[in-house]
């Protein structure tokens, strides 16, 4: 809840030399960079989702299987070398079945995180760039839409609108409660890079307010945003998941993880545990692997501020 | 300081109009009317239209929200049309289990990762240390309702220690009191996914302290370690706990609800959770206000003792 003029009490002084911005800007994303890749943990995770993208999106197309014809004859077997994770209620093959509620949960996570990021994004640095009623205004609906637990009206909104759940549908609606974290972040990031000398000598120059938010203090609150939108994915990866979980995800023919786990849940007392544990090993680290790219990412960050 | 708490306070009370505000909208732009829900799909529009008449639901949106804004001043919290009682009553019949089942889980969940989070930074990079990193950072990634079947599949149906589920559809505060095994499944859920999000911080936060000048002072001096770490340490490294719990009340309610529903155990979530089939309007509006309006109070909680404890804050 901070003011705008107190934050400019309380910004850290600007570094001394001025000459040159973009030689230092373009060296800081270098070290960042040789920070990110020292991050073991966090390149492990960065393989990770590049390895579950190409076995979700790339997968179906070497290993073929049928998610679409209902295979009376073939319910529940256990993994076979026909089924290497076995099959489901409805005859279809457990793996292929991931792959498929994988490509859902993945997009889903990517197109949240891009929607709530650019909503964001623009929104903080309107409200960082104006100040005064603007800002107060914009930032009073940030706490007011914060207040409200997300899970409730996630699970309201998806319940009222059960006329067949889409990908987009779903991102659209995360995204609607997802921006307001990144809104809030931005704002503060421009409320400190708008006292540096690099944008007052822009204002000076004449750059229009467009201009000065699009060329200067967006690529420069970039590092956060970066961070930001890594937890964003991983965040609506898991929120998918339990709306699927609770019966609120995508349906027949359609599937994501979350949708596959609540079906498997039902015959946890039969025994077939291929129905839950593969699925649910999958999701657990994919969003374990945005977790530790996201906090190496900060770490990296934190570096190229501390040294730029 | 008083300044600053009061500044806070009128915030705060904004921001709650505000929410009721939406969130009254918000569902009456789902559901403008729960005419349909009583009566039936197949209730024809002029009974439909009577009933709004005799409800009040024709009124405009202004004004009825007036009238709901004025029940709520009035410790009215509308009517569940579905299961016909009122809402009021219905939260008193099931707020006791859930703050049983929050309360608990936190407290533990406290109780365990302040000692945690300093042994881990007393012992950095341990193996130890690295394991429980391990261990945390998998639980803070697992979705609530897959830890609590991986518990049920553990310890409900391979050990057979507690049951799994509560399946007496008794709802009494005394049942579950005598019956505490049932509680202790979902609790376990509850308190792991809160450890693996206090412990992070709590170990940071002790590491911090840890790097202190009077940390430092308190060695030179000759105290012993046991001492430095008890007066010391985990008073320091303690504070930002409160900070902690109190932002994460809306992520409480949350796996509150989720353990609710995987577990059938009767409290608000799980009745939230019934509500949404049925789209018992008043139920959700209710539960909905009730989380924002602890979510609003815990951020100002975590605001005020950040203040308290960091003076630097308050001029922010």
């Amino acid at each position: 809840m901070s003011s705008p003029m107190d934050t400019v009490l309380l910004a850290p002084p600007t570094a001394g030399a001025e000459g040159g911005e973009v030689q230092q800007i373009q060296s800081g994303w270098r070290l960042a960079l040789r920070e990110f890749v020292q991050h073991k943990l966090a390149v492990g995770g960065l393989c990770f989702i590049v390895l579950m993208v190409l076995f979700c999106f790339v997968g179906p197309y070497i290993y073929h299987s049928d998610q679409y014809v209902v295979n009376d004859l073939n319910t529940f077997s256990p993994p076979s070398s026909g089924n290497p994770l076995g099959t489901d209620a409805q005859g279809f093959d457990q793996l292929g079945r991931i792959m498929l509620g994988g490509q859902a949960s993945l997009e889903i996570g990517f197109l949240t995180a891009a929607i709530a990021i650019t909503i964001g994004t623009l929104v903080g640095a309107i409200a960082g760039l104006a100040g005064g009623i603007v800002d107060a205004v914009l930032m009073r609906i940030v706490d007011t839409f914060l207040s409200i637990p997300i899970l409730f009206a996630l699970l309201i909104v998806a319940d009222a609108s059960q006329t067949g759940m889409t990908v987009v549908k779903l991102s659209l609606l995360i995204a609607a409660f997802s921006w307001l974290f990144p809104a809030r972040l931005v704002r503060g990031e421009v409320l400190a890079l708008r006292v540096r000398d690099f944008v007052a000598a822009a204002r000076v120059m004449g750059a229009s307010r467009r201009r000065l938010v699009l060329r200067h203090l967006i690529p420069n609150s970039l590092g956060t945003v970066l961070v930001n939108v890594t937890f964003q994915v991983g965040d609506a990866i898991g929120f998918v998941a339990v709306l699927g979980f609770l019966g609120l995800g995508l349906s027949y023919p359609h599937t994501d993880w979350g949708d596959m786990l609540s079906s498997g849940v039902s015959y946890l007392q039969a025994g077939y545990w291929w129905l839950i544990y593969p699925v649910g090993g999958c999701l657990v680290a994919t969003i374990m692997a945005f977790n530790l790219v996201g906090d190496g990412l900060r770490d990296a960050m934190d570096t190229r501020l501390r040294r730029r | 300081m008083t300044a600053y708490i009061i500044r806070r306070l009128g915030i705060s009370v904004i921001v709650v109009i505000l929410v009721s505000i939406v969130t009254f909208e918000m569902l009456h732009i789902i559901a403008p009317s729960p005419a349909v829900i009583v009566l039936g799909f197949k209730a024809n529009k002029v009974s439909v239209a009577a009933w709004n008449k005799l409800h009040g639901f024709d009124r405009p949106v202004v004004e009825q929200y007036w009238s709901y804004l004025w029940g709520l001043l009035h410790g009215n919290l509308g009517w569940s049309y579905k299961q016909d009682q009122s809402v009021g009553s219905l939260i008193g019949e099931y707020w006791g289990r859930s703050a049983l089942l929050s309360g608990v889980s936190l407290a533990l969940a406290v109780a365990i990762a302040i000692p945690l989070g300093i042994f881990q930074a007393v012992k950095r990079n341990s193996l130890a240390d690295n394991a429980l990193t391990g261990v945390a950072f998998t639980a803070y990634a697992m979705p609530v309702f897959f830890l609590g079947i991986i518990l049920i599949q553990v310890f409900a149906l391979n050990l057979n220690w507690f049951p799994a589920v509560d399946n007496s559809a008794n709802t009494s505060m005394g049942y579950i009191l005598t019956h505490p095994n049932e509680l202790v499944l979902p609790i376990a859920t509850l308190t792991l996914i809160t450890v693996a999000n206090f412990s992070r911080y709590m170990r940071s936060s002790a590491l911090d302290t840890l790097a202190q000048d009077y940390i430092k002072v308190a060695r030179a001096k000759g105290l012993p370690e046991r001492l430095v770490l008890l007066r010391h340490l985990l008073r320091n490294a303690s504070l930002p706990m409160v900070t902690l719990i109190g932002l994460f009340i809306p992520v409480l309610l949350a796996g509150n609800l989720i353990v609710e529903t995987v577990f059938n155990f009767p409290g608000l979530g799980l009745m939230f959770y019934n509500a949404l089939s049925l789209f018992d309007y008043n139920v959700l509006l209710a539960y909905t206000l009730i989380g924002a309006l602890l979510t609003v109070v815990g951020n100002l909680i975590a605001d005020i003792s950040i203040a308290v404890a960091d003076p630097r804050v308050r001029f922010a």
